[in-house]
């Protein structure tokens, strides 16, 4: 074996020695949320160390379902994110394509907004928000109230101006020349061009709106208007509650979000990395 | 050409409405809340209920030590971590990038409230199992959520566990932007693996990182979830409050708007604050 094939290998074994059991590590709590929505609260609270699933998820599904109505707040929370993916991706294309295709008065100022908006502590918005939305609207467990307020966000618009500005202005000068209208040329030419900026973006803002803790808990008092985060951070410190419950509701959770990231990796990444690079 | 502008205008209407709405006029709006008294109506002119609080409540001081602890420990351990992970996860050499990805990733899609209830199991002091492999190598048990220090430990654990593949993602891809000549010139010239990584990686991922750095520093003056759900509201006896969780309890329990909303600017000022002094130390020394 030459010299240089024997540092390679043993560097390769150093940086595994390191990464496995720090990626087992990180896994940990993963796979304990798995191994807990599978056992009763005697196993949960034995003295041993336990590691294996045991087979007592569905009766901790059902001890969920008595503390509280866990499918309606997954069905509250799919509605919500949903429609917000879809009405956030219509607005923050529409506005991206504005700021990239089109020179105008005011433009650098929207822009110099948007930027602004990034670095700004929700918290600043949130206690109008709800004094609007709450007590002015009087909009206190409404869908609206769940999906509008949250609407605004800079990242879209970026993400999305970025691409448009990237395709070549051949390709809308030549619409524009057969007289084809600005509206139908962004939605028949340059959305469709755009899908796989469109696919990451969906896929951040739906993870956004899945996860949203702060909003919804204070939108939503109403059990049937709660979403599934809330709820289950509901059950977290009352004492007589079923942990294994708890966890099924993490697993529920947290389930689809992952497949996601396995099977949409690619999308999901992208998302991710488009608000570091400008 | 004017045709173009009311085009243009007709397609940021949608997003400008909901920005003028729920964005502008509430940063208006909660400043002019900061200078009043919301605690009988009708509301009254009062700063001094409001910033002139703020500068003596010791309730407040303890929240943004809190914070503050948090950040200056949490975000360089977590920022070091990742980009130590980005750059081990780049190389070559390594196997099992499948399960590596999906073991420092996954806990970027995993909500707070999920993550927060396994989190409270895992450390609880009589059965969590935490504890039992503490024990299990011989050191000893610790009260996590009775201590304030621990706890507080717990919250750091928990941030950087869920954020620190995030981070690692962004630097990743500042790795992968850099052109792979420079390091075969560097190897080349007998330039080690260490000098690379000091003298190469670091000084070109600098813009990356400081970028992350902003975003950090921005979340954990944010931080509200975490000691919200995981250290059972800011506990024990306040020892986790950070200010988010102090001005949620301020404006959303006790119902004191306006003093809230001095918090909430208190926390923009901060933000701010680091964030210019973040640019300021990464700017170009050239």
């Amino acid at each position: 074996m030459t010299s240089r094939s024997k540092t390679l290998r043993l560097r390769a074994l150093a940086l595994h020695a390191v990464l496995v059991p720090l990626a087992l590590l990180w896994l940990l709590p993963i796979w304990m949320m798995l191994v807990f929505a599978t056992m009763g609260d005697e196993a949960i609270f034995s003295p041993r160390i336990e590691l294996i699933p045991s087979d007592q998820f569905l009766e901790n599904f059902r001890k969920l379902q008595a503390d509280l109505d866990f499918v309606r707040t997954i069905f509250v929370s799919v509605v919500v994110a949903s429609v917000y993916t879809v009405l956030s991706m219509a607005l923050t294309s529409m506005a991206g394509w504005a700021l990239a295709r089109y020179r105008f008065h005011g433009r650098g100022a929207v822009i110099a907004i948007i930027l602004g908006t990034m670095t700004l502590p929700y918290f600043v918005v949130v206690i109008p928000q709800f004094i609007m939305v709450a007590r002015d609207f009087g909009l206190s467990d409404t869908w609206v109230a769940l999906i509008v307020p949250p609407l605004f966000n800079s990242l879209g618009v970026l993400f999305m101006r970025q691409a448009f500005s990237m395709m070549p202005a051949d390709l809308f000068d030549a619409a524009r020349v057969e007289g084809v209208s600005e509206w139908r040329i962004f939605f028949y030419v340059a959305l469709p061009l755009a899908r796989p900026t469109l696919a990451a973006l969906g896929i951040i803002l739906f993870l956004h709106s899945w996860n949203n803790y702060l909003w919804p808990l204070l939108i939503a008092n109403d059990p049937a208007m709660m979403t599934a985060p809330v709820a289950l951070g509901s059950l977290i410190g009352i004492t007589e509650v079923s942990w294994g419950g708890i966890m099924v509701g993490a697993v529920l959770l947290t389930t689809p979000m992952l497949a996601v990231f396995v099977f949409l990796q690619r999308y999901f990444m992208s998302g991710i990395t488009a608000g570091a690079i400008k | 050409m004017r045709l173009r502008t009311k085009v243009a205008y007709g397609f940021l209407a949608p997003y400008l409405a909901i920005f003028a709405v729920f964005w502008c006029w509430p940063i208006l709006y909660s400043f002019y809340l900061s200078f009043m008294s919301t605690r009988r109506a009708p509301w009254s002119f009062n700063p001094g209920m409001t910033w002139g609080r703020v500068v003596q409540d010791p309730a407040y001081w303890n929240a943004l030590e809190n914070t503050l602890t948090i950040l200056v420990i949490q975000v360089p351990v977590m920022l070091t971590l990742a980009t130590l992970l980005a750059v081990f996860l780049n190389s070559p050499l390594l196997r099992a990038r499948g399960l590596m990805r999906f073991a420092f990733f996954a806990p970027v899609v995993i909500g707070e409230a999920a993550y927060a209830a396994v989190f409270r199991l895992m450390f609880n002091a009589e059965f969590g199992i935490v504890n039992k492999m503490f024990e299990s190598v011989g050191l000893p048990a610790l009260n996590w959520f009775g201590d304030p220090d621990a706890a507080m430990a717990v919250i750091i654990v928990a941030v950087t566990w869920r954020w620190v593949g995030y981070n690692a993602i962004i630097i990743l891809s500042g790795l992968q932007s850099i052109p792979e000549d420079v390091y075969e010139a560097a190897t080349l010239d007998r330039v080690t693996p260490r000098q690379q990584f000091f003298h190469i990686t670091l000084p070109l991922l600098r813009p990356i990182i400081l970028f992350c750095l902003v975003l950090s520093v921005i979340g954990s003056m944010q931080m509200f979830v975490e000691p919200y759900l995981i250290t059972n509201q800011g506990g024990p006896g306040g020892g986790t409050e950070t200010l988010g969780l102090y001005l949620y309890r301020q404006g959303f329990l006790n119902l004191n708007f306006g003093y809230a909303s001095a918090i909430a600017y208190t926390i923009a000022m901060l933000a701010v604050a680091i964030a210019a002094l973040n640019l300021w130390l990464g700017r170009d020394r050239t």
